[in-house]
């Protein structure tokens, strides 16, 4: 079994944290994992991924060409990923900033994670909301993994950061 | 989890290292950034230099001053340094240089990329010298290379390159920490031929300037000596499949693993493939062809770079027709799939 995620939306979304929540969980399950960021010269407002490969065996690359999932949080992000990947099974959509048009195949699970974060009261746990939604489906590791490691991560003293994380998980997991 | 340059500074200050010099440059820079924080925290010393040059002749002076120094640099950079690591290798000083590759020539991009083969195994700057150069291909051996590269370093008194391209610097995997490790600490070795004072006893002397004629000469036959040492004493690499392949991939680094998951789909396929991943670059594993090279098995190198491990394969092999190539530069990067259409075509 190898899963390979591309995570991708803009700078300040917290989407290298998202992927580095999702590996370090993976990793705690006693599965391979690699992440790699998307790195160089970026820029302020433009788009942000990580690639992340959980796995029973050892991993080759971890560059994704051809991704598994993606978990896209902006319309830039979706623009360019759209065209570069084939055979997705599974699109997460943050539908409060991107409009998923024009996806052919896979499943499309879109919700406005960013709106939903507002109402939780903290607009950047909506990465872990979209953490929680992909997760029900792809049941690739379990919410308490995530959860110890949302307390593992946080800085000390922070926690109301991990309980609206938490609550951001949870709710994440209970989207239809 | 950790990034594949932050392991290699936490290897290094495992090792000892206590003295650390670089210039900042992508895609290494987890890497110092990891020492300014940890290297006081030990006692240490972290320096951002004014320059690539700086930092290597920090290292060359801590060095022969007896310390575990260490710089870091990507492609460019390590251009920059190569005549302080000429120095370093004609005086007959441990250090530990770490090239995180990105795409080249010149400036270059900050992809990934092994296009600094020839000048980290050929002896990069002027004069006839080797430097060791060790090749990770996980973040897990990246750790653990450059606690190797730290002890061979001190046991041959020789300069050591840890040779890694971009991706394996940025990438995080987990790091396991073994306290059993068998690689020995080398903070315990003595170092008699270092700049310690010499108060009480003859003074050191360390040079790589010999005047008086036929001097030069004897240094370089003494270099020559300890080269021919270490290709017979070091030699290391990881081998897959030997006894039975009809063709074996050479690859090493990143390509070594995107190699094993083409292996791998192959032989689902009942197609006999080897691997030969050369750990050490130099000295280059000849041993690993030693036992296959007379028989008619194919090998294939895949790099990326258009051509530079192939050339030490073509002198170990030494039958044109047995070797064939695979290679992209500049960032790209095979994959699995290009591997094996091209094994396919081959067979």
């Amino acid at each position: 079994m190898i899963e390979r995620i591309i995570i991708a939306g803009s700078g300040g979304q917290g989407i290298m944290l998202l992927g580095k929540v999702l590996a370090e969980a993976a990793m705690l399950e006693n599965r391979f994992v690699t992440w790699l960021p998307s790195y160089g010269a970026e820029v302020r407002g433009g788009t942000a991924h990580c690639m992340v490969a959980v796995s029973d065996k050892e991993i080759g690359s971890p560059y994704i060409a051809q991704a598994d999932s993606l978990i896209i949080m902006n319309a830039p992000s979706l623009e360019k990923f759209k065209s570069r990947v084939k055979k997705v099974s599974l699109w997460v959509i943050n539908s409060s900033l991107a409009k998923p048009d024009n996806i052919k195949g896979g499943s499309i699970l879109q919700h406005p994670f960013t709106d939903l974060a507002l109402g939780l009261g903290n607009i950047k746990v909506a990465n872990i909301l979209a953490l929680g939604c992909f997760l029900k489906y792809k049941q690739l590791v379990r919410l308490d993994t995530v959860s110890s490691v949302i307390k593992k991560f946080a800085p000390a003293g922070k926690e109301e950061l991990i309980r609206i994380n938490e609550q951001a998980l949870r709710k994440g997991a209970e989207l239809r | 989890m950790i990034t594949g340059n932050e392991a290699i500074a936490e290897g290094a200050l495992d090792a000892g290292c206590r003295f650390y010099a670089g210039y900042p440059i992508t895609p290494q820079n987890e890497l110092p950034a990891y020492m300014s924080r940890r290297m006081p925290q030990l006692g240490g010393i972290f320096i951002q230099a004014e320059s690539e040059l700086a930092a290597i002749n920090m290292v060359f002076g801590a060095s022969a001053a007896g310390a575990l120094a260490m710089t870091s640099s990507s492609s460019p950079g390590i251009s920059l340094k190569q005549e302080g690591i000429s120095y370093i290798a004609g005086a007959r000083l441990p250090a530990v240089i770490v090239n995180i590759m990105r795409g080249g020539p010149g400036l270059g991009n900050i992809w990934p990329a092994q296009s600094d083969y020839f000048q980290a195994t050929k002896s990069g700057g002027h004069g006839d010298y080797h430097c060791l150069v060790l090749a990770p291909s996980t973040v897990q051996e990246a750790y653990e290379l450059v606690k190797l590269a730290f002890y061979l370093a001190e046991k041959y008194r020789n300069p050591a390159i840890l040779l890694a391209d971009g991706m394996l610097g940025q990438m995080m995997e987990p790091l396991v920490k073994n306290p059993k490790s068998k690689i020995p600490n080398p903070k315990d070795r003595r170092k008699e031929w270092a700049l310690t004072g010499c108060k009480g006893r003859a003074p050191n002397i360390v040079k790589s300037f010999y005047m008086r004629e036929g001097d030069l000469e004897k240094l370089n036959l003494a270099l020559q000596k300890h080269y021919q040492l270490i290709q017979a004493k070091e030699e290391r690499y990881e081998g897959l499949f030997l006894k039975d392949a009809q063709i074996i991939l050479v690859a090493y680094g990143t390509m070594a693993r995107i190699s094993k998951v083409a292996l791998h789909t192959l032989r689902q396929e009942g197609i006999k493939v080897g691997l030969i991943r050369p750990i050490a670059l130099w000295p280059f594993p000849k041993k690993a062809f030693a036992a296959k090279s007379s028989s008619k098995v194919r090998y294939l190198v895949v790099e990326m770079s258009y051509g530079q491990m192939l050339e030490d394969v073509l002198l170990t092999v030494r039958d044109k027709e047995q070797v064939e190539f695979l290679g992209r530069a500049g960032g790209g990067v095979p994959s699995a799939e290009e591997i094996i259409k091209k094994v396919k075509k081959i067979l």
